[in-house]
């Protein structure tokens, strides 16, 4: 996945209502006036969060012309979930790493004294 | 080792995350492990499978620090920051920011060394840009394991504070 296009991911996800608009879509694929129901807002509104979200490949229009719901995409979702997954994964292998690392120092540290600096 | 070993995240505020870690060694050795390149390099890159690409440190206020990983498969992640308090071995405070920049905006972290006993605990906060950047931060790096579904994802999502729409 390249940078912008994370970037396009998040961008889209860091606003509350499109977030619920994905939550919507994640039990199965709703018409514009069906997304707009919960929120105080108008349709030209939630279309205006529809297409940033469209953009970001989040989500996408069904065949059906008549009510053209829209429907979530997979992909950059799971990219996304899992660049961030990463933060935790990462830290935690970091820390072990720094356990034997310190390990070591406070060896080297026994063996010939502290170097000071 | 009672309580080393375990990574505590926890949220304060709107936009805080803070972590915590205990290490079994003076915090003067900690200090240079997350100061000194040539160590930094040694233990800084994650879950196995990634390597440090670039590991360049300028320690001093208002100097410079750049991060870049690589993964076997290839995939690059990368973070730069300038350091805003330097206070060794008790303080250290940057501004940061991923090459991806999925958090929205700079974040601040602030960590701080204290030592007990010969014993260490390093409390890490990261302020981020907004509130909706820290919880995409947190909830989903509570999760476990890199495929989640969209039963999980819709969770995720709703679990999320609503607010409005800025």
């Amino acid at each position: 996945m390249t940078p912008a296009r994370l970037d396009a991911t998040f961008a889209a996800l860091a606003d509350p209502t499109r977030r619920a608009i994905i939550a919507r879509l994640a039990s199965g694929e709703a018409s514009v006036s069906e997304l707009a129901e919960p929120f105080a807002m108008s349709q030209p509104a939630i279309s205006k969060h529809l297409k940033v979200l469209e953009r970001a490949g989040l989500i996408s229009r069904s065949r059906d012309a008549q009510r053209r719901p829209r429907r979530l995409e997979p992909t950059p979702l799971a990219e996304a979930t899992q660049w961030l997954e990463r933060y935790r994964r990462f830290w935690e292998g970091s820390f072990q790493r720094l356990d034997a690392l310190l390990e070591e120092l406070k060896a080297a540290e026994k063996k010939h004294g502290r170097p000071r600096r | 080792m009672s309580d080393a070993g375990s990574l505590q995240l926890t949220t304060r505020g709107d936009r805080e995350i803070v972590m915590t870690r205990v290490l079994d060694a003076p915090r003067s050795l900690v200090w240079d492990c997350f100061t000194q390149p040539e160590l930094v390099k040694r233990w800084l890159f994650g879950p196995s499978g990634w390597f440090f690409v670039v590991c360049e440190i300028d320690l001093r206020v208002g100097g410079r620090y750049r991060y870049l990983w690589r993964k076997d498969d290839g995939t690059e992640m990368g973070m730069r920051g300038v350091y805003r308090e330097v206070v060794a071995p008790e303080r250290l405070v940057d501004a940061q920011i991923f090459d991806q920049d999925w958090t929205g905006g700079e974040a601040v972290s602030t960590v701080v060394f204290t030592e007990r006993d010969g014993r260490t605990t390093v409390t890490q906060t990261v302020l981020y840009a907004s509130r909706e950047a820290r919880d995409l931060v947190l909830k989903s790096g509570m999760k476990e394991g890199m495929a989640l579904g969209y039963d999980r994802l819709a969770e995720l999502m709703a679990s999320l504070p609503a607010g409005g729409v800025e």
